[in-house]
């Protein structure tokens, strides 16, 4: 190391360290069409996080390595990640989770691909745009009529509750890339959308329940839900999205007949 | 981009050479059809739900009368038929049940359609087939059902 510190004893510490191979799926337009799994056996810590065994190959081994994270905490949803062929938050996966260690070697590669359904653009990192489209769509904003009031616009705590589920969402998209219809046909708008116009349609200081409905009572609105539970399993924040959309789908029903 | 990108693009990037355009695929563009706003999903939705609660009485007791009562199949015959094709009642019942049973395993395969095909055309094509063997199937049993003639030779 160029700049003098303590030297700590980093030699002593290492007997928690697991042999772990991460099998990435590499994707470079630049060098190739083609996508290909690349392996990296890296000595580390199973009570890391995936996040940390991918800082650990891009700052080590390949610096080409691309992946998303802002925050690192499982707040920003940024590094949601196929992991084991599951959608999760690489963030808020630890390794010892997720793999079985028979003395010091994890017995089996850990898979890290992008999320599916969306254009990848290069490694890990795919391009959100048709996801946030979806979003906008939804206009996941307060609507409402009349003067603005002078005071903060007041809710009932039961009033609160009743949308609090969908209010944790911090669009990462492991919902809806988790989604076979939206792996399908992208124009569907998606669990991640459906739950924040859900937000907004049980607020009830929101007045543009009526718009949002409508535009999720299109063809490639609520109907193509196929109540896999996908998104609910995906979801690193817990929300019940299945049950969301539902709500949705009871709230057009409710209001026609 | 031309076939020779392929294997031969690690080499030689540049500006004259730039690396291959991925279009995103799922954008919306002015291309997009635009939205609907009808209720026919709902409708559909709705339909699906009821037809099937309708479905598994009318069906079961088809299945229980032609295959297991009075001797089960080996009864079935031209006069087995004519002999409840002259009430009115199993008339309605097998009118029903055919329109029923068609519309809805005809919505159902639509959705099948819409979720799995992948192309546009392809997508077009199967429904086309789906919609002319639905309504072939439907107008016919309509037609027997309605012109049967016990007395035919």
């Amino acid at each position: 190391m160029a700049t003098p510190t303590l030297e700590k004893p980093a030699e002593a510490g290492t007997d928690h360290l697991v042999t772990v191979t991460f099998r990435i799926r590499r994707f470079n337009p630049e060098v190739s069409e083609e996508v290909h799994w690349q392996d990296f056996e890296i000595a580390i810590d199973p009570k890391e996080r995936v996040l940390d065994a991918l800082h650990q190959i891009k700052w080590h081994e390949d610096g080409t390595l691309t992946f998303r994270r802002s925050c690192a905490h499982g707040i920003c949803g940024s590094d949601a990640m196929r992991i084991n062929g599951k959608n999760r938050l690489a963030c808020k996966t630890l390794i010892k989770d997720i793999t079985a260690i028979k003395g010091s070697v994890a017995t089996k590669p850990i898979l890290v691909e992008p999320i599916k359904g969306m254009t990848v653009l290069k490694d890990l990192v795919v391009d959100m745009e048709p996801f946030f489209q979806a979003y906008r769509d939804v206009m996941p904003f307060l609507i409402t009529s009349g003067n603005e009031p002078t005071r903060e616009r007041l809710q009932s705590a039961e009033d609160r509750e009743r949308f609090d589920d969908t209010t944790k969402c911090i669009l990462c998209a492991a919902c809806t890339s988790s989604c076979p219809v939206f792996w399908n046909d992208g124009q569907y708008f998606g669990p991640a959308a459906i739950v924040n116009a859900h937000r907004f349609i049980f607020d009830s200081r929101d007045e543009g329940g009526e718009q949002r409905l409508e535009v999720l009572n299109d063809k490639d609105g609520v109907w193509r839900c196929r109540t896999t539970f996908n998104c609910t399993d995906a979801c690193p924040r817990g929300i019940e999205v299945t049950k969301a959309i539902q709500e949705v789908k009871k709230a057009l029903i409710t209001r026609r007949f | 981009m031309s076939a020779t990108s392929s294997v031969s693009a690690t080499e030689g990037i540049g500006p004259d050479n730039p690396a291959p355009l991925v279009e995103p695929p799922r954008a919306r563009s002015a291309r997009t059809p635009k939205s609907t706003r009808t209720n026919f999903e709902l409708y559909g939705w709705i339909f699906m739900r009821l037809s099937g609660i309708v479905l598994v009485v009318l069906v079961l007791g088809h299945l229980l009368i032609q295959l297991v009562l009075d001797g089960g199949v080996s009864k079935v015959s031209f006069a087995f038929v004519a002999g409840r094709w002259a009430s009115p009642f199993w008339m309605a019942w097998d009118l029903i049940m055919l329109w029923l049973a068609m519309l809805h395993g005809a919505n159902g395969l639509r959705t099948i359609i819409n979720d799995y095909a992948q192309r546009d055309g392809t997508r077009f094509w199967l429904k086309m087939l789906l919609y002319t063997a639905t309504v072939f199937t439907v107008l016919l049993g309509t037609l027997v059902i309605f012109t049967f003639d016990p007395n035919i030779r």
